[in-house]
């Protein structure tokens, strides 16, 4: 008697320690989750300024700012509309847009003289770490929460207790973020 | 060894080195309470009539169950750690002359940003970022849970150190804050100063008339005394002999485990900032420049060269790989943690230098 109650208050101990944990773990992805949207927001923020302060050294490259622009107002309505994958394949195609512009701008002296470029580049390039560093520790809160779920012998019992695999922040296999972007020097 | 796997290996070393610690604290204070004091837990306890007419089992005179020269020696140790926890962060500063990094200069305004970055890879609250007024290349962490932490780099390290290189350092210094050393190593100088006490007890004590005749007084006369000698006496006297061995060499040996620690800790952070960055080779290029920059980094303090990139000190101990080295440095050899941050942009598969 004494044998069982202890054997079931260790099992029923095991099993609130183990559904905490991943409770915890749970608000924790969708925590991180919103981390990138801050970041994707900011970047958003952040365009108009850097597009308006190098548009009159950059006349020659209208092409590559007017990309920016529509990549930007593409991300931004994705966003509204609120479907992952749309704005996986919406955001992933500005981060290459924008890759292309600092790339080029690195060809205008005037550019990285000018004071207020280099504070907007070094945001830019900040604000660039912050989402891909956002979308690590995402994955990483992922991958911690998935290997508690499929361990043995959570595994049994994870989907009984309401508790569903997070999927990872992935790029789409034909997104244009996959390429390398491509910067003709031939000016 | 991949980055993972480098820190499972580190945490290991760093749990069996302090259990090897607290095993000697152990030895060295319960021998202390076995030999000087009272303490002995194991004495035979003597069975006498009492007035109701039963034999009870009586401790008389054969020694107490508490060990009160190991714990008083422990609550002085850890009183003052505990003490030094509390105020040392704002000691550092300001013994540092840290200044508060502000967004109006360029160079700090990224410093801010690459700590804000940092945050973000680590899932921390960022740190308050400081700059110490010092041409020499070095940075430091403290605080004493990661949401009032500071990381302070020297304005040289922010002069000579691009954003990628810059990214690394401050990515060593949140890993020794995600890793809670500043707790850990608190612990460490707790330990370390109950070990001294003790051996300043013993020390005292073998000068002032060896085993003073009150702590025996009871035991000798009784037959827990006498059992306790039973026990074998060449037994006692060949543990006697380890122990005052031990005690006379306790301040250095608990100095040379500490520093041990404090080595695991720094390759742990290395691994932990590859980890952040995923971009081994950037802390790499980092350490080789604040490698060739020997100078002593003079406005920061020894006291926290445990918590720094690099020892403060700039003494050339660390580019030994010798036996010193091995020894008595808080830091691994640049040599040897280089090796190790590339071991892992190798393993990474695709060693990238963006």
């Amino acid at each position: 008697m004494t044998v069982l109650a202890i054997v079931l208050l260790v099992l029923g101990g095991w099993v609130v320690f183990t559904f905490n944990g991943l409770v915890k773990l749970r608000n924790q992805v969708t925590n991180a989750f919103r981390q990138i949207d801050v970041q994707l927001k900011r970047r958003h923020d952040l365009i108009p300024n850097l597009v308006e302060s190098v548009k009159g050294e950059m006349k020659f490259e209208k092409e590559t700012l007017e990309r920016v622009i529509q990549a930007r107002a593409a991300a931004v309505s994705a966003g509204q509309g609120g479907n992952t994958g749309d704005i996986l394949a919406k955001e992933g195609m500005l981060t290459q847009a924008l890759g292309r512009l600092i790339a080029i701008s690195e060809n205008y002296p005037n550019l990285k003289a000018n004071e207020s470029v280099k504070k907007l580049m070094e945001e830019l390039t900040h604000t660039e770490n912050q989402i891909s560093f956002a979308r690590q520790f995402y994955n990483d809160v992922v991958t911690k929460f998935n290997t508690d779920q499929q361990v043995f012998p959570t595994n049994m019992f994870a989907a009984m207790l309401g508790f569903a695999p997070a999927a990872l922040w992935e790029l789409p296999a034909d997104s244009p973020e996959r390429e390398n972007p491509k910067v003709n020097l031939t000016v | 060894m991949n980055i993972f796997e480098q820190q499972a290996h580190n945490r290991r070393m760093t749990a069996g080195i302090l259990a090897l610690f607290v095993a000697l604290f152990l030895f060295l204070g319960l021998g202390f309470d076995y030999f000087y004091g009272s303490f002995n837990p194991v004495a035979a306890p003597t069975f006498e009539y009492n007035d109701t007419g039963y034999y009870e089992a009586r401790r008389a005179g054969a020694g107490s169950k508490i060990p009160f020269g190991t714990i008083i020696s422990l609550l002085i140790g850890m009183g003052m750690a505990v003490n030094s926890l509390l105020n040392g962060p704002r000691m550092v500063l300001r013994s540092t002359m840290a200044r508060r990094a502000v967004s109006a200069s360029e160079k700090e305004r990224q410093l801010l940003n690459i700590v804000a970055e940092m945050a973000t890879a680590s899932g921390l609250p960022a740190p308050t970022a400081y700059v110490v007024p010092d041409s020499d290349l070095n940075a430091f962490a403290t605080g004493t849970n990661p949401s009032n932490s500071v990381i302070a780099v020297t304005e040289g390290l922010l002069e000579h150190l691009n954003r990628e290189e810059l990214q690394a350092v401050v990515a060593h210094e949140m890993s020794h804050i995600r890793n809670y050393d500043m707790r850990l190593m608190t612990v460490l100088a707790g330990l370390i100063g109950a070990v001294a006490l003790l051996s300043d007890f013993a020390g005292r004590t073998f000068r002032y008339g060896g085993r003073r005749s009150g702590s025996f007084g009871g035991s000798s006369s009784s037959s827990g005394g006498s059992g306790r000698k039973g026990g074998g006496g060449a037994v006692v006297l060949v543990f006697f002999a380890i122990w005052v061995v031990l005690i006379i060499l306790a301040p250095l040996l608990s100095r040379m485990l500490a520093m041990a620690i404090s080595r695991q800790r720094e390759f742990l952070a290395d691994a932990s900032a590859a980890e952040l960055t995923r971009n081994p080779l950037g802390l790499v290029s980092a350490l080789e420049k604040i490698r060739r920059a020997v100078m002593p980094t003079s406005a920061i303090n020894n006291g926290v060269a445990h918590m720094c990139i690099t020892d403060p000190r700039g003494s050339l101990i660390e580019e030994k790989l010798g036996f010193t080295a091995d020894v008595l440095a808080t830091h691994p050899p640049m040599e040897k943690r280089i090796l190790a941050l590339k071991v892992m942009a190798y393993q990474a598969g695709n060693p990238q230098s963006a």
